[in-house]
């Protein structure tokens, strides 16, 4: 039997009642180093489908850079500039692609059910990240300063007034949605990604439906070691 | 051998079993590169939309008629927006579904008065013709009911005569056809557009009063008809030219293509207050995908429909192989059901 030693606890001069020495510990004790950056993981994570979340942040990435430099440029630049053209391309396409990589990634964790295990946060961010990206695609295509932004304006007011979001989240106001596309909303989906991954991070990758648990160490395959 | 533990929830513990390398590292920096060249091949390959804007200008010079009879809208208070209500105006009550009626709740937010906004302040910001600059005085001295009775008179001629104004009956019109013959004129000019944005100051971000204008008329409506961006042909996912467009609102854009949302009866209850009620569905649906994983019954389909199977296929080929007893395993009960 061991007794806690709160001068261990606390070294290099912290104490319990420092925030600073408490936020250090809950978070080796929550999150320590080799659950934050692993280098080994589970042998059953093992199909194409788990690259698709990787994917989905390698994309964001991507809209993250090309739209740091159309945000730079201003919302009107790529209209008469090929270089402006091109880089809105690369957001346009890497849009595209992130919506692709993160509804497969959704639908992958929906029939692995991968909220089990007290993962449900895990799954409710992963959606509230679905769906603040929706809502930042949407403000994205209401700043195109073109015809299709003048169209989609005008026909999703009728939709935001109908419930009363319109009296405060104006389609038709360019300003309004030029900053919460290129800041409010970016920032809100890259907390909520950020909190996911670190969601995972700190759970692991849900067992398969109906694992065994391995209690065995002496267990291998092919590949694979025990995870000690 | 593999000891099975009967009633441990091994989902919820940390993984014990067989592990693989993994550089979390070298994944992300390999998931970059790969998906940056993809999008740069793409960019470059097939570029991206930009259907230049429409403007007044355009509108005026290419469809005179319609922007000279949605003038006319305008100052009767017959135009969508001018009849509009909430956030705009008073002028309507908004949709409300059953105790739900937000639009009127939260009431006007962004005012906008066709009539002036639209027609008689920008006639004033310029210098006008001298039979539009005596019809602007005669209009501002009138009183409301008689402007309403000359404009009204007017728009029903017009309407009558299918917009074309050689076809026009005669009649008591007052100040309106030289009011509307002058907006025209500045409008063809190109003049109306500035006027429109600078919206009397010298900074504007808020674009609201050209596209509720621009939206009156039918050449915003006809441009969108052309380009396959009507709702009800899924135009909510469509894109200008060959473009992929929203895709990912595909069940949104769904619901307005069922007949009893998109019927010919503009007074049909679920077609008249499809906006509302759409909304109000998605919000649910996208509640329910939120709380999922405690839903009874939803939780469980991916236990009913095994396509983890073919996931996780490695794993359960050595499973069996490993055992042949039975035992316990994932008891969480968090995909639903029994095991």
């Amino acid at each position: 039997m061991t007794t806690a030693r709160p001068d261990l606890e606390f070294e290099h001069g912290g104490s319990s009642s420092m925030w600073t020495s408490r936020l250090r510990r809950r978070w080796m004790s929550t999150l320590p180093p080799d659950k934050l950056l692993p280098d080994r993981q589970p042998a059953y994570v093992a199909s194409w489908i788990y690259v698709f979340g990787v994917l989905t942040l390698a994309a964001f990435f991507v809209i993250l850079l090309s739209g740091l430099v159309l945000s730079f440029v201003g919302p009107a630049w790529y209209h008469t500039s090929s270089a402006g053209r091109f880089i809105n391309s690369l957001h346009f396409w890497s849009v595209q692609l992130f919506f692709i990589f993160m509804v497969v990634h959704l639908w992958g964790k929906f029939w692995m059910a991968a909220w089990r295990g007290r993962r449900a946060l895990t799954w409710m961010t992963g959606v509230v990240c679905f769906l603040a990206s929706l809502g930042t695609a949407f403000t994205g295509y209401l700043v195109q300063t073109n015809f299709d932004s003048q169209w989609i304006s005008f026909e999703a007011k009728d939709g935001l007034n109908a419930v009363g979001i319109g009296a405060f989240f104006n389609v038709a106001n360019l300003g309004q949605m030029l900053l919460v596309h290129a800041c409010l909303l970016p920032l809100v989906v890259g907390v909520v990604v950020v909190w996911h991954v670190l969601l995972v991070r700190r759970h692991g990758v849900v067992t398969p439906i109906d694992a065994v648990a391995a209690t065995d160490p002496a267990q291998d395959v092919a590949g694979t070691k025990v995870v000690s | 051998m593999t000891a099975r533990v009967s009633g441990a929830d091994v989902a919820a513990q940390e993984w014990k079993g067989p592990s693989r390398r993994y550089d979390i590292l070298k994944e992300g920096v390999v998931a970059i590169v790969v998906v940056s060249i993809l999008t740069v091949l793409m960019a470059g390959m097939f570029g991206s939309p930009d259907e230049p804007q429409l403007t007044i200008k355009a509108w005026a010079a290419n469809a005179r008629d319609n922007f000279y009879a949605t003038t006319v809208q305008e100052l009767a208070g017959t135009s969508e927006s001018a009849g509009y209500g909430p956030p705009y105006n008073t002028a309507g009550t908004g949709l409300s579904v059953g105790p739900l009626a937000p639009q009127k709740w939260f009431g006007v937010t962004h005012p906008v008065d066709p009539a002036s906004d639209f027609v008689i302040t920008p006639l004033h910001s310029q210098q006008q013709p001298a039979d539009v600059a005596a019809a602007l005085k005669r209009w501002e001295a009138a009183s409301p009911d008689r402007q309403a009775a000359w404009a009204t008179a007017f728009d029903t001629a017009l309407t009558d005569a299918d917009d074309d104004l050689t076809r026009v009956r005669a009649g008591d019109y007052g100040p309106v056809p030289a009011l509307a013959k002058g907006l025209t004129a500045m409008a063809v000019s190109g003049a109306l557009d500035g006027v429109l944005m600078a919206q009397g100051g010298f900074y504007q971000t808020d674009f609201t009063k050209q596209i509720l204008f621009l939206g009156d008329g039918s050449y915003l409506d006809d441009a969108a008809t052309a380009a396959h961006l009507q709702g009800d042909t899924w135009g909510m996912m469509n894109e200008t030219g060959s473009y992929p467009g929203q895709a990912w609102l595909w069940l949104y854009s769904f619901w307005y293509q069922i007949p009893q949302f998109n019927s010919d009866n503009p007074d049909d209850y679920l077609t008249s207050h499809a906006d509302a009620i759409i909304f109000y569905i998605m919000a649910v649906l996208s509640l329910g995908l939120l709380l999922l994983p405690f839903i009874p019954g939803l939780k469980s389909i991916p236990r009913w429909i095994p396509l983890h199977r073919l996931i996780w296929r490695d794993y359960y080929r050595q499973q069996s192989i490993d055992t042949s007893g039975a035992g316990g395993g994932d008891s969480s009960g968090d995909a639903g059901g029994s095991r």
